[in-house]
């Protein structure tokens, strides 16, 4: 862990009507570190990873990812810098039926022209599938694997285009206990070896002694765990 | 656009089944339009090019269409017979050639015609394969009929028997195949051709004086036979220009020749008629293709519910997919990305249908081509 923000928000606002959607006054998060992301439901956790995602443009406020302030950039250069830089774990995998564990990692390098395939990308995505466990399973289709595999597969999916930043939504939502933890493991550990900056919005308190640190949306204040 | 091919081909794989209706139902609102189109035009152009090459046919007075498709297509719907000295009577103006066609009998499901070496000539029929008429109860087989029952020269064909239970009517004449014309794509390849004296004979009009093969006993099949050793025995009773056949092709020598003998059947109280197949043939393909504007219509209207349902049914392909488009936007594809994705799947269903329709067309074309006449008056 470095102490460089990998994360700088500063006056950021989103509206909903008249309401706040979302204001944050100030978050900053060293790279490396990995933070739980808590809260009700619509406090403004997904939302959090849409603007730092550069899916969503706040109304106010500015959002710098490692050296790049997300918030000047254009539709275009938003999708270019999401698909390079920001890896996305889903609650429910969000897994492409009829593509195999193969091609569902290489998926993100199928939509955009901000990655290309190639033979390193194949032998990197064969690997990082074999060190979670997915060897043997490459030719499946969702269908055909379990839960905890398909999540496996998800995050593989994230990390192969070696993202600064890793946004887990609901992750281990969808798992059973022994899943939950074998998949955080996993999470963390392809974190670490990537050294990326991983912010996780989870439901599960149990699980927040794991992290360095809980931004709980309650009363917004960063919480060290 | 590489990426969108691919998921795209991905998807269609997957739903490989679901794809193929999708492609089956968008090649048949290709093809039905394109077929029936084709239909008409080869029909148009064979029914045109037949007829321009039949200067004038004669025939008892009646349906003067009926007496066209008999005589040109050889038909099931027969004329009246007329009777042989009409024939003579072209002849003896001098006026024109006359081409008898007497059409009653069948042998292997094919029209045997009764007629004259006149006719080869005038068809421009060439034998591939042995000889032409020569002796009576010879047979030439037109090109398909020998293709499809594999019959050749040195086999025999049995006429059918017109009443299987009148065992005091004429019987089947069993017929040394002696030549087989060259495919002309024709109504002429799918006919047996003898002389019109060997009709006579199937009629009963024409015999000889031979033992019936198997006697005259149910259960045996029976038939007649011209040989060498009875030829001489065959003979016909009665006047021969009271014989029936059921058309004259008439060729006139010139355009007068032509004018006039169609003056000498001005009088509609004559038994028989002249017809120009040309002009009836113009007639028919009028009404043709006044049917055709009508089907054009039916066609255009289910074919635009039709590709209305295809529209339909990809547009909720793709609503079913917007979780994947969200996610794949996410991912970090752009707007214009998930559009490749979906034109994509659109082009490759598309042009797998267009594909599809070009070779069910590219095939059925020389069958619709040769059968065309056949669909649209049968």
């Amino acid at each position: 862990m470095t102490d460089r923000a990998m994360i700088e928000v500063t006056g950021l606002a989103l509206r909903r009507g008249e309401s706040f959607a979302l204001a944050i006054e100030h978050l900053s998060i060293p790279a490396g570190e990995r933070v739980a992301v808590v809260g009700p439901s619509g406090a403004g956790k997904t939302t959090l990873l849409n603007i730092l995602s550069g899916i969503l443009n706040p109304d106010a406020g500015h959002v710098r990812i490692g050296e790049t302030a997300v918030t000047t950039l254009s539709d275009r250069q938003r999708r270019m810098f999401r698909a390079r830089n920001i890896g996305f774990v889903f609650q429910d995998f969000e897994l492409v039926e009829y593509l195999s564990a193969r091609e569902n990692i290489l998926y993100p390098y199928r939509l955009t022209d901000a990655l290309s395939i190639t033979r390193d990308v194949r032998d990197r995505a064969e690997a990082l599938a074999a060190s979670v466990g997915l060897e043997g399973k490459l030719r499946r289709k969702p269908a055909n694997l379990s839960q905890g595999e398909k999540q496996r597969v998800a995050i593989c999916r994230a990390l192969l285009p070696r993202p600064k930043l890793i946004l887990a939504d609901e992750a281990t939502g969808n798992l059973d206990p022994a899943n939950k933890d074998l998949i955080l493991d996993i999470l963390f550990e392809q974190a670490q070896a990537a050294g990326a900056t991983l912010l996780a919005v989870t439901h599960d308190h149990a699980l927040l002694p794991r992290f360095d640190r809980v931004i709980n949306f309650d009363d917004f204040a960063a919480v060290p765990a | 656009m590489s990426g969108a091919l691919f998921l795209a081909w991905a998807h269609i794989w997957h739903h490989r089944w679901r794809s193929l209706i999708l492609v089956l139902a968008i090649a048949l609102i290709v093809v039905v339009p394109v077929t029936v189109s084709r239909v008409v035009d080869a029909a148009e152009a064979d029914l045109s090019a037949r007829a321009e090459a039949t200067p004038l046919l004669i025939g008892a007075r009646g349906s003067r269409l009926d007496l066209v498709m008999s005589a040109l297509y050889f038909g099931e719907d027969q004329p009246d017979p007329l009777p042989y000295q009409a024939s003579e009577d072209v002849w003896d103006s001098g006026l024109a050639i006359a081409i008898p066609l007497y059409q009653r009998f069948y042998a292997e499901g094919a029209p045997i015609i009764g007629t004259s070496l006149d006719y080869f000539d005038l068809r421009g029929l060439r034998i591939a394969d042995g000889r032409g008429l020569t002796v009576l109860g010879d047979a030439v087989l037109g090109a398909a009929v020998a293709a499809e029952r594999g019959l050749s020269v040195g086999d025999h064909i049995l006429s059918t028997p017109e009443n299987l239970f009148d065992i005091a009517g004429s019987y089947p004449l069993r017929m040394p195949v002696v030549g087989v014309l060259a495919p002309t794509g024709t109504p002429d390849d799918a006919a047996i051709f003898v002389d019109v004296k060997t009709t006579w004979v199937m009629a009963g009009i024409g015999h000889g004086h031979e033992d019936v093969e198997g006697g005259a006993s149910a259960g045996i099949l029976q038939y007649a036979e011209i040989t060498p050793q009875n030829i001489d025995s065959f003979h016909f009773h009665g006047d021969v220009g009271s014989y029936p056949i059921t058309a004259i092709i008439a060729e006139p020598w010139d355009q007068r020749s032509s004018t006039i003998l169609k003056g000498r059947y001005l009088d509609t109280s004559g038994p028989a008629q002249i017809v120009d197949p040309e002009e009836v043939m113009s007639g028919l393909i009028e009404t043709v293709f006044a049917i055709k504007d009508v089907l054009d219509w039916v066609v255009r209207i289910v074919g635009g519910a039709a590709a209305l349902a295809v529209v339909l049914a990809l547009h909720l392909t793709f609503r079913l997919r917007a979780r994947e488009m969200q996610t794949a936007f996410r991912l970090g594809a752009g707007r214009f990305a998930t559009l490749q994705l979906l034109l994509a799947e659109a082009l490759l269903l598309g042009g797998a249908a267009v594909m599809l329709a070009g070779a069910v067309i590219w095939i059925s074309q020389p069958y619709l081509s040769g059968d065309a006449v056949q669909l649209l008056t049968r």
